[in-house]
């Protein structure tokens, strides 16, 4: 991958040169029954594919990795590594554990910036599968399956496939290039990528029944919520500005103080976005304290070295924009009260504390709503999530799911969405099977 | 402080550190430098008969992103005229007295060619001269170096030769490419050699170049064995010279011997001392790092020995060759088992896994709660750094089942974290040979074997 950093959210970290990649290999112990192994959603096999680096066979080492998780390449840049794997590797305890992440990216890179094909062709199965939603799920899960010979059509209601990786996460992470190489490589695979064709709008979920073996549902989630406050038409959707980043980050007005609310990984997102297109100040305002963020610590860390400010237990309440020119962010003081529903302490209102925070753009980051369709389906839903048993499927049979809208409970990550897609096309191609 | 000077058969140096005879002690520009360091003496690159030298003469073994573990070289002996190598070796002599400079000299097999080499060097004013019987590439082609040091009558008679002309010490620097170091070392001491000098480079071929499918390096195309050396020969070295210092003759002589081989800090040239040596030679460390490591030769070896109180260097000489011994007296009784320290433990399971692929399948994965679990026996759903090392069992050794190979020790990354603990011995000492004697049918017969380890309650699985 051609890596520059001449623009202020080109991708953050450089390649590991084949010097750095080589030393990094040799020190990993090569443990058995490697627990970053066993902390990795996917369960790549990282010593063996470390091994193989350090052998210089970095063929084998994408092997190793793609066999386990075909978007490699997006993990290996967005995956909260600390959590995962680096955080289980036997030598974080005294020294340093050994950089898994950026070993992926070099074996990834080899695959991608020198257009190596890792698999060879297979013999047709003769079923087909439809795949709704070109996601980290959904891109898994078609290529797991064309790669056992299985015809599979991914709709996608976007221009572009890849989801989030795509369109949502910070090119500082991870730039669009990768995530696109990504879905050519899906497409070598045999999958047939249809754009532009929404399930429910374009095509009916019956239709996909009637025509396919099988049907797996990997939509992610909708947009965020409404905060539901006066003036709440003047604030910018998080993720729209992230897209607008991406895609075109010259037309995206940048304030020149703006406010981001919202304290999870979005929030931090669209606070570096901000300051680093050249926000003189940026601040995140949180109804709870510091400790409840749900943000990694990780990320924090990296966000206030940015230079952007918090602003803990404050509650938007108004955004002033007298002649639709947003001036102002109205607050009120919090306090923290009993635990709630979330596992942790309330917010609770100070009487007659409001404040105002003096900005020209406020922006929000309070998480993605439930996935729309889950109900417009017709399936089955948990906590308005599309539910599915232990192997993926869903209310109805031979309709299956994965990713962020089956995760009724815990994080959601791209590599959480990579594992259900695989686990999901074992599961259809053991039904096809049968 | 310890006193580092050394007396051997007669040169003196302040320190044991020699130059070996190799490239950094190929000019006098070189051994100048070389003293300012520190180094206690030198043995001249070897001179002798006209040669001419190759490019890519040097190839190396890498291993696991370390460098040189080992170098292999094609090259000859000193290149250079001889006159200029005699001029330079009077002027070091006459720089550094208290230095010990020793010339190390290979020429034609024949009796002349000797007394005259033997003649020009003692006028060099050169302290002792090194019979070079060790070069096992180019100079054995022309019957010179190892194509001596293998054949133990030709050792004893060009040692005859030069000991006749001689008046300075002679040291007889041995090849390792033969099976019985013994036989040539005997040779040397029987001919009247001062002393002994080990080892020379061994036989090697460095490697293969995978893209041009031919030997490295390649010399225009070609290539073939050259002398290995560095830190991968020193066991080699180690296990040489001790052959020597257990040896009847050779260690019941007074000649004493100059180690070398892989010394490449000051515990190597400790060992090197406490299996016999009487001085040490360094080559590859000193090509790989410079003059300057002789720094924390001296001072790391004097550091040690003030430790274990040795006051000087002769204390030190041999204090390990007691308790080498063969096989057969070996106490069949002595018992060690490994035990792991959990608080040690990083749970890497390097240990688990060669034990149970290779030595006796005695180490188990224990959970937390006590049960016996198996490798990779977490659902395909588990995940994250909480669950996988919370999860992570603990290796343990089921210590009535280990044989004490001392395998997982040696693979054990974590320092001190596995020990080889003795236990007491379950039957009465006894070794092989008095086995032998007492009982040679149990060593002959699998079926008086059986009987044995029954009476002698011993349970191999
Ligand atoms: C701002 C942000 C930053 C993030 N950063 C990280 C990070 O650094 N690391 C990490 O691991 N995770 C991160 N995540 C989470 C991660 O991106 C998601 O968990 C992951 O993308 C989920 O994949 P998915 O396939 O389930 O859904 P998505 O990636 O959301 O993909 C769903 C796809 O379905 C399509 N679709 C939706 N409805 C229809 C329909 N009706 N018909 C056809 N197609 C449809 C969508 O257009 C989209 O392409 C981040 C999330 C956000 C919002
Ligand atoms: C490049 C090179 C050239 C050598 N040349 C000679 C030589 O001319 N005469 C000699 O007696 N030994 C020669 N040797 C052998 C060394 O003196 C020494 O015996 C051997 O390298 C082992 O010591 P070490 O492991 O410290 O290198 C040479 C070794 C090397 C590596
Ligand atoms: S835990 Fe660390 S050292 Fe062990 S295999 Fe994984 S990366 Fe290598
Ligand atoms: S090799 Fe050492 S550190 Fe690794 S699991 Fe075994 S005892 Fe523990
Ligand atoms: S000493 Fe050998 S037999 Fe005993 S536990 Fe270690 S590897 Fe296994």
């Amino acid at each position: 991958m051609p890596h520059s950093q001449d623009t202020p959210l080109a991708e953050l970290l450089p390649p590991l040169s084949e010097h750095e990649a080589l030393v990094e290999a040799n020190r990993c112990l090569f443990c058995y029954d490697a627990p970053c192994t066993h902390a990795c959603p996917t369960h790549i096999d990282v010593p063996r594919f470390i091994k193989k680096i350090s052998t210089g066979n970095t063929l084998g080492s994408a092997r190793t990795i793609l066999e386990a998780n075909l978007l490699g390449a997006t993990c290996a840049r967005v995956c909260p590594v600390e959590e995962l794997c680096e955080g289980a590797c036997v030598l974080g305890a005294e020294h340093k554990p050994i950089t898994i992440g950026r070993l992926q990216r070099y074996s990834m890179d080899f695959v991608y910036g020198g257009d190596v094909q890792v698999f060879g062709p297979v013999r047709a199965t003769g079923k087909k599968v439809a795949v709704v939603g070109a996601g980290a799920a959904g891109l898994a899960c078609a290529g797991e399956l064309a790669r056992r010979g299985h015809a599979v059509v991914l709709f996608e209601k976007r221009e572009l496939a890849g989801g989030l990786s795509t369109y949502g996460i910070i090119g500082l992470r991870e730039p669009v290039a990768v995530a696109q190489a990504e879905i050519e490589m899906i497409r070598r695979l045999g999958v047939e990528i249809r754009n532009g064709v929404e399930l429910c709008r374009d095509v009916a979920l019956a239709d996909l029944q009637a025509q396919f073996d099988a049907v797996f549902i990997s939509v992610g989630l909708g947009g965020a919520p409404a905060l539901g406050i006066p003036g709440e038409e003047h604030i910018v959707d998080g993720l729209e500005y992230i897209e607008q980043s991406k895609m075109d980050a010259g037309m995206l007005r940048v304030g020149r103080r703006a406010a981001v609310i919202g304290a999870g990984n979005t929030a931090i997102d669209c606070a570096t976005v901000a300051k680093r297109l050249g926000a003189e100040e940026v601040t995140i305002v949180y109804r709870r304290s510091e400790s409840e963020v749900s943000a990694y610590r990780h990320e924090m860390e990296f966000v206030r070295k940015e230079g952007v400010d918090f602003c803990f237990l404050a509650q938007p309440v108004k955004v002033h924009a007298p002649e639709d020119r947003v001036t102002a962010l109205e607050c009120l003081r919090m306090s923290l009260g009993a635990v709630d529903t979330s596992g942790r302490p309330a917010p609770v209102a100070v009487a007659g504390s409001e404040f105002v925070l003096a900005v020209d753009q406020v922006i929000k980051a309070i998480g993605q709503q439930k996935p729309p369709l889950a109900q417009a389906l017709g399936l089955k839903t948990q906590r308005g999530y599309i539910d599915v048993n232990a192997e993926f499927e869903t209310s109805a049979r031979n309709v299956f799911a994965g990713g962020d809208c089956i995760r009724a409970s815990g994080v959601c990550s791209t590599v959480m969405a990579v594992q259900d897609g695989k686990l999901a096309a074992r599961a259809i191609e053991k039904r096809l099977g049968s | 402080m310890a006193d580092l000077r050394i007396d051997f058969a007669g040169v003196r140096s302040p320190n044991p550190f020699w130059l070996a005879s190799a490239p950094p002690s190929n000019s006098g520009a070189q051994v100048h430098r070389a003293f300012e360091a520190g180094w206690g003496g030198a043995v001249w690159k070897t001179i002798g008969a006209p040669v001419l030298n190759v490019s890519n003469r040097y190839g190396a073994w890498h291993y696991g992103g370390q460098k040189m573990l080992a170098i292999n070289n094609v090259e000859l002996i000193s290149d250079r005229p001889l006159e200029v190598n005699l001029r330079e070796i009077a002027d070091v002599k006459r720089h550094w007295p208290d230095r010990a400079v020793v010339v190390s000299a290979m020429v034609e097999s024949k009796v002349e060619a000797w007394r005259d080499i033997v003649r020009r060097i003692e006028d060099s004013g050169a302290d002792a001269m090194e019979l070079n019987y060790g070069c096992p590439h180019g100079m054995s082609e022309r019957g010179m170096g190892s194509a001596v040091g293998q054949v133990p009558e030709y050792c004893e008679r060009i040692t005859g030769w030069v000991k006749d002309a001689a008046r300075i010490p002679v040291i007889v620097k041995l090849t390792p490419n033969i099976t019985n170091i013994v036989h040539p070392a005997r040779a040397a001491l029987s001919a009247g050699a001062d002393g002994l000098s080990l080892i020379n480079t061994l036989n090697s071929i460095v490697g293969v170049d995978l893209e041009r499918l031919e030997v490295t390096p390649s010399i225009g195309g070609k290539g073939g064995h050259g002398g290995y050396a560095g830190p991968a020969v020193k066991p080699i070295a180690l296990n040489m010279l001790a052959a020597l210092g257990t040896d009847g003759v050779i260690g019941g002589s007074a000649a004493p011997i100059s180690g070398m081989g892989g010394i490449s800090n000051w515990r190597d040239a400790a060992e090197f001392l406490l299996l016999g040596a009487a001085s040490l030679q360094v080559c590859t460390a000193v090509m790989h790092f410079g003059f300057r490591i002789i720094e924390d030769l001296c001072d790391g070896l004097s550091n040690w020995m003030d430790a274990k109180g040795f006051l000087s260097v002769a204390e030190v000489r041999g204090k390990a060759l007691r308790g080498i011994s063969d096989f057969k007296d070996f106490d069949l009784a002595f018992r060690a088992v490994a035990r792991i320290d959990p608080a040690r433990c990083i749970r890497c399971n390097l240990c688990y896994v060669a034990c149970n692929d290779t030595a006796h399948q005695c180490i188990d994965l224990i959970a937390a709660d006590g049960r016996v679990v198996e490798p990779y026996s977490y659902d395909a759903r588990s995940n994250g750094r909480q669950e996988a090392v919370g999860s992570r069992p603990q290796p343990r050794v089921r210590e009535q089942d280990c044989v004490g190979c001392r395998l997982c020790y040696n693979v054990c990354p974590v320092e001190k974290c596995i020990e080889m603990v003795e236990l007491p011995p379950c039957r009465e000492s006894v070794t092989w040979d008095e086995i032998s004697k007492k009982q040679p049918e149990v060593t002959q017969d699998w079926e008086a074997m059986e009987r044995y380890r029954k009476a002698q309650g011993i349970h191999i699985h």
